[in-house]
């Protein structure tokens, strides 16, 4: 019995399961409903849960712990002569015997009887039912293929008949239960208050797995390059990892990239901050509701637009807007008509970036300040405050905690910002302070040496993952001191 | 000369009543809400150094009518005033009119206590250092000390004026906000429902501070409570769905109202 037909049966038991602990509870109510403690809707999913939970259960360890022990026991059934070549060619030996049980079931019993009596050629009579072997075959591998086949019937049946010997007992066990005052809703809520429990569980789980696997990687780089050499170097160079070279050559400073990261998300904090908050403050204080209506999505669609727009916008547009215009500049001022500003440079980056960075601070900072109570804006007006003085002595002192809670935000996103950067930024890793060269930052050098064919071993990529994690923990800082700020501002108010 | 007992002095004070000047006057007020309208030409003034008290159920109208007397319903969106409302001789809807020196003249307590989330000090600054009203250091201290005074909050304070103003209690956090209203030299002081928030003690305490404010400011309070109206004013408003039933001195409002809808009221067959 195939696992999805196991499934769909599972399910109709499940039916059959929630509408008789429906009807028992509702016979043992005896017309009056208030003579149960729970409604019988709450009677029908306790047995449901009863007949397919534990049933699933089972199916889905079963389906992962079956072809773990069925490997081991077909492995134990090859020769010795096998066994004792070592874990590799045991592990080839078992894929040719899967590939040969595979075969096997489309052969008719004459076919096989003439494999197994050494008549027929194992790779030919397999080939001709579309089966291709990687190697010759031995006469060993029937017997073991058998095994293995039988095997997995058995376990098939097997498996289908616990299954659903366990909902049909669940099922009975659980309208065993079922009374007039029995507390089926309670039950069901702690299956429910469970199912959500894990569901955010699978959440941290994934987190703590993605760090745990970053870490180990970033390990692996710190054993091959020092990380007094990484943290703290400042030339970038990691060369190429040319085959059999080692890798080793290259150097790994992290100082570089970092400037750069800080650099562009600086610039375009400058840009976005003050703009935003200005945005913030006038849809927040002044627009009329009609205009506050239509401006303010209008804003967020700027959020919606995908980073890699922004890159082309900054690469096509505003880069080579930024060398003419500097280019002219220059002309006028000196009459030479050199361009001073690169098209790829960190304030084209930082520019862009900025705009992307608008619609974060604007829609953060407009739900803190509209989250001052009227009443101290009422306050203030009373007092014959004007909207000015009220914004500026009274709303944004309170909502302070909050906005600056929210900047830091939109610096975590500046900082881990990838596409505009890769397009805008360029890739030279430079240390130095002129806004109108290009520099590079951490997210364009992961992209940089995890782009092509390669293999993980070798500094050269193992570095992306210290990179990664470097990053995962800059922002992470600042994501939780924001959500601490931003928490002890909510406080304030309750 | 016969020294006559404290309520005999306020007796004769009520009695002189009907010859108190207007500060106030409101000429058919009508407010509307969008479509809704929440006033129906409404006549009443207001008299100089006088508590009146403005009462009736709640959605009345009372509140919507307190907030005109400082055009506080401009904050709120569609709503528009229709009327004439003097303040002095003054029309306080006259284009020519700023309303933020209105404020000013007629400054605002209201239902639950705000106070700013800064110090004390700076809270009871927070009007003069706006309007101008101080310039030195000292002026500011002797404006904070005075105001604080006559708020009857120093002496509670005088040791903390720098600790945050929403440290203190409810009770002292609505006579900091009195004291916040009186530091700008307001010339008349509405109250919306000052009390609502507080307990009796505190309660009481503002009503007293109600009391000594009349020597110096013209009071407009609106109440649920028709023990404080009758503890408090000297005059009473009665409203019911958006009109003016009566107004009348408050002992006459409490014994012998002319309207049939007062007497409900008060006696409490409705609201």
């Amino acid at each position: 019995m195939s696992t999805s037909l196991l499934l769909l049966l599972i399910v109709v038991i499940g039916f059959i399961a929630y509408f008789s602990g429906r009807s028992r509870s509702l016979a043992l109510a005896g017309g009056k409903l208030s003579n149960l403690h729970s409604l019988p809707g709450y009677h029908g999913s306790y047995v449901a849960i009863w007949a397919m939970l534990p049933a699933a259960l089972v199916l889905g360890t079963w389906l992962i712990a079956a072809p773990i022990y069925i490997d081991s026991s077909t492995r134990a059934a090859l020769p010795d002569t096998v066994q004792s070549q070592g874990a590799a060619s045991l592990q080839l030996a078992l894929g040719q015997v899967k590939s040969v049980a595979g075969g096997l079931l489309r052969l008719s019993g004459e076919e096989v009887a003439a494999l197994e009596s050494g008549a027929a050629n194992l790779r030919s009579t397999l080939a001709a039912k579309g089966v291709a072997l990687a190697g010759e075959g031995e006469p060993y591998m029937i017997a073991a293929a058998q095994h293995f086949n039988t095997m997995t019937v058995t376990n098939r049946w097997l498996m289908s008949a616990v299954v659903l010997l366990i909902a049909v007992v669940g099922g009975i066990y659980a309208i065993r239960n079922v009374a007039a005052r029995f507390r089926a809703r309670n039950q069901v809520e702690r299956v429910i208050l469970g199912s959500l429990i894990v569901a955010s569980s699978i959440a941290i789980l994934t987190t703590v797995g993605i760090v745990t696997s970053m870490l180990s990687e970033a390990g692996r780089f710190f054993t091959m390059v020092s990380p007094f050499e990484f943290f703290f170097g400042t030339v970038w160079d990691p060369r190429f990892a040319a085959a059999g070279s080692g890798g080793a050559s290259g150097q790994f400073g992290l100082i570089p990239l970092l400037a750069g990261t800080l650099y562009i998300a600086f610039v375009a904090m400058l840009f976005a901050v003050p703009i935003g908050l200005f945005a913030a403050i006038y849809m927040a204080e002044y627009a009329s509701p009609r205009l506050r209506s239509t401006a303010k999505p209008l804003l967020e669609v700027l959020a919606g637009i995908p980073t890699i727009v922004y890159g082309f916008f900054a690469l096509v547009t505003v880069g080579p807007f930024l060398r003419d215009i500097s280019a002219q500049l220059n002309g006028l001022v000196t009459g030479n008509y050199q361009n001073f500003i690169q098209a790829q440079s960190v304030v084209t980056a930082g520019i862009v970036m900025g705009i992307m960075l608008i619609p974060f601070v604007s829609s953060l900072s407009d739900d803190i300040i509209t989250q001052v109570p009227r009443a101290l804006r009422d306050g203030s007006l009373g007092l014959g405050a004007t909207r000015s003085e009220t914004v500026k002595k009274v709303i944004l002192p309170a909502a302070l905690p909050g906005i600056v809670g929210a900047l830091l935000l939109t610096a975590s996103r500046a900082v881990g910002e990838t596409m505009i950067v890769v397009l805008a930024a360029g890739v030279a890793a430079r240390m130095q302070i002129n806004p109108f060269e290009p520099m590079t930052t951490v997210t364009v050098k992961i992209v940089n040496q995890l782009t092509g064919d390669l293999e993980f071993t070798s500094p050269q990529t193992l570095v992306a993952f210290a990179l990664g994690i470097t990053l995962f923990v800059i922002t992470l800082g600042l994501n939780i001191y924001a959500l601490y700020i931003v928490r002890k501002y909510r406080e304030q108010y309750e | 000369m016969n020294i006559m007992s404290e309520a005999a002095v306020e007796k004769a004070l009520d009695q002189k009543m009907n010859t108190v000047p207007f500060k106030m006057i409101g000429k058919d007020v009508s407010v509307y809400y969008g479509e809704k309208r929440a006033l129906f030409d409404v006549n009443l003034n207001i008299r100089e150094n006088t508590v009146t008290a403005l009462i009736g159920p709640s959605g009345c109208g009372k509140s919507t009518f307190l907030r005109t007397l400082n055009r506080m319903n401009d904050t709120i969106e569609n709503c528009r005033v229709t009327g004439k409302i003097t303040l002095d001789e003054d029309d306080i809807y006259d284009p020519t009119i700023d309303v933020v020196e209105l404020r000013a003249r007629v400054g605002m307590v209201f239902q639950k206590p705000n106070p700013f989330p800064k110090s004390i000090y700076d809270n009871v600054a927070y009007g003069p250092r706006i309007h101008g009203l101080a310039r030195t250091k000292a002026d500011f201290d002797e404006v904070v000390e005075t105001s604080l005074h006559k708020a009857g909050l120093w002496n509670e304070v005088k040791d903390r004026l720098h600790e945050p103003g929403t440290g203190l209690s409810g009770g002292q956090q609505q006579r900091l906000c009195i004291a916040r209203a009186v530091a700008v030299s307001p010339e008349v002081i509405l109250m919306d429902e000052p009390c609502s928030a507080l307990d009796p003690i505190a309660t009481a305490k503002v009503e007293e501070l109600i009391h000594e404010l009349r020597t110096n400011f013209t009071i407009v309070i609106v109440t649920h409570s028709m023990q404080q109206a009758a503890r408090v004013s000297q005059r009473t408003a009665m409203f019911h769905l958006g009109n003016l039933v009566e107004e009348n001195d408050t002992d006459k409002m409490f014994t012998n109202p002319d309207d049939q809808r007062t007497q409900d009221y008060i006696m409490g067959r409705f609201g």
